[in-house]
């Protein structure tokens, strides 16, 4: 889960990147930007949910 | 080879743009202070020591090869064509600061002010990694912040890289702008904090086997507060040597971006007083310097782009974030950050990228200020997309595989002994007694 969340991390600002490189008009550059730290944030939710210990693993 | 010097500055402005970067180690004095002052005082010792190896190595090893990767803008570079457009990538300085005209040009300046800006962005995860990080790690995750992370980012936005040429090359406001350190400083060290807080893992008896949290308060509110007065003299110099630097401002612009620095820090660490006292009972302090240091970070990126009330907006903006995230990391993360290293510079750091979006008013390259701010916010935004995802994957898969190789935490026996006499043989407070819940096994 936690390689995903980073792969989707990775995702998203990919995406933000195509955008800017590929679309010219700023409503769809700023739809694809949204898109891609939709993404981000996807992946950000993985990462923390891996990271976070089941109860009873704590010390 | 002739010595590279960069844009033009007249010599007084180089002259007090040296005297404002002079300023900035107090800021790493004062983010030590709070961060020694929000720990254990069995760990006291451990954390100076940590503070001062982290900024002895970051200053040597952005020296070595940190610049040469940063570089300045109009400096030599590797470009990759996207679509026909240059893509900055990562400079292409010699090692060693060597055809760098070290006589106060603008290139020197931008060396200095790097030199001193990495050691500070290295002392940010030392507040998450506190009581439980080893002495030999930090130096090693210094290594990489300031040989890679840092000095990678920083191209991208104050050496001229692809971050900075989104105006130019897609007509994107001016680029993205940061002038007094927001993302480079503030947001990369935040993000590498919460890499390390997630690959260290909780102190011993932070969380309960239920999951909840306990209190364990640092061990010195006066080093706190003391820290927080520091930061405020560090970032002065900071932000003014920064909107000198990067923004072409003025050095007598230092007035509004020192008055917009102090305005966004108090109102941030206000709000953050009103909203624990309202919530709590009563305020606190701890919360209260995060919200400080929150607003100081919040501060750096618009701090010559906006007007005094629009400097105090983004800082009670801060406040209310910078608590919140506190209690969100503590409770729903169950992330142990005690220094609040990553709410204060992370959070407060990303909204203050966020802010020269929407509330400064950036003028175009060679404008008067009423200028447009057609697609700066999308450059902004496109640089804050950068920071999560591409910088926190990246700070933490290096400290991740550094992890592998040596690991980070120190091991259950040198956490309950504590940090200062388990790597450094002697405590910081030789003289007094040790409180008995320091060593009792939680």
């Amino acid at each position: 889960m936690k390689f995903l969340g980073f792969l989707l991390l990775l995702a998203g600002w990919g995406l933000v990147l195509a955008a800017i490189m590929m679309l010219a008009g700023s409503a769809p550059r700023a739809a694809f930007v949204f898109s891609g730290i939709g993404v981000e944030i996807l992946g950000l939710a993985l990462v923390i949910r891996a990271h976070r210990a089941p109860k009873g693993e704590h010390e | 080879m002739t010595p590279a010097s960069g844009p033009i500055l007249s010599d007084t402005a180089a002259a007090l743009c040296m005297l404002f970067i002079f300023l900035v180690p107090l800021a790493g004095a004062g983010i030590a202070l709070i961060n020694t002052g929000l720990g254990r005082a069995r760990s006291a010792a451990h954390q100076m020591m940590s503070s001062l190896c982290a900024v002895s190595i970051a200053a040597l090893v952005y020296f070595v090869f940190g610049f040469s990767w940063q570089g300045f803008p109009g400096g030599p570079e590797h470009v990759v064509n996207v679509g026909g457009k240059g893509w900055s990538w990562i400079a292409a300085q010699p090692l060693f600061l060597r055809h760098v005209a070290l006589n106060g040009s603008p290139a020197s300046l931008v060396a200095l002010l790097g030199m001193v800006s990495v050691g500070l962005a290295a002392l940010i995860p030392l507040g998450s990694g506190a009581d439980r990080w080893r002495l030999s790690a930090t130096c090693l995750s210094t290594v990489l912040l300031a040989g890679v992370t840092y000095p990678i980012f920083a191209h991208w936005v104050w050496g001229g890289g692809w971050l900075a040429q989104l105006g130019e090359n897609y007509g994107l406001g001016r680029g993205f702008v940061d002038a007094g350190g927001s993302s480079t400083i503030q947001a990369v060290g935040g993000l590498t904090a919460l890499s390390v807080a997630w690959i260290l893992g909780p102190r011993r008896g932070k969380y309960t086997t239920e999951g909840m949290p306990t209190a364990i308060p640092g061990h010195n509110s006066t080093f706190v507060v003391l820290g927080c007065m520091l930061a405020m003299a560090g970032w002065w110099g900071l932000n003014s040597a920064g909107a000198v630097l990067f923004t072409g401002a003025g050095p007598g612009d230092a007035a509004l971006v020192a008055i917009n620095t102090t305005l966004c820090a108090a109102a941030s660490a206000l709000m953050a007083a009103m909203i624990t006292g309202v919530r709590f009972g009563k305020p606190d302090l701890s919360l209260t310097a995060n919200g400080w240091i929150g607003g100081l970070a919040a501060s750096s990126a618009a701090c010559i782009f906006v007007r005094p009330p629009e400097a105090a907006a983004i800082g009670m903006v801060a406040g209310t974030l910078v608590t919140f995230s506190v209690e969100w990391f503590e409770l729903r993360m169950s992330v142990d950050d005690p220094g609040g290293a990553i709410s204060a510079h992370a959070m407060g750091g990303l909204w203050g990228v966020l802010a020269v979006g929407v509330i400064a008013r950036v003028p175009p390259v060679g404008g008067n200020g009423a200028g447009e701010n057609s697609g700066q916010w999308l450059a902004q935004l496109v640089g804050l997309a950068t920071l999560i995802g591409f910088v926190l994957p990246l700070t933490y898969g290096l400290n991740w595989v550094l992890n592998r190789i040596h690991p980070q935490r120190v091991g259950p026996e040198g956490e309950r002994q504590g940090m200062d006499l388990h790597e450094l043989g002697a405590g910081a407070y030789p003289e007094f007694m040790t409180h008995g819940d320091d060593f009792s096994e939680r």
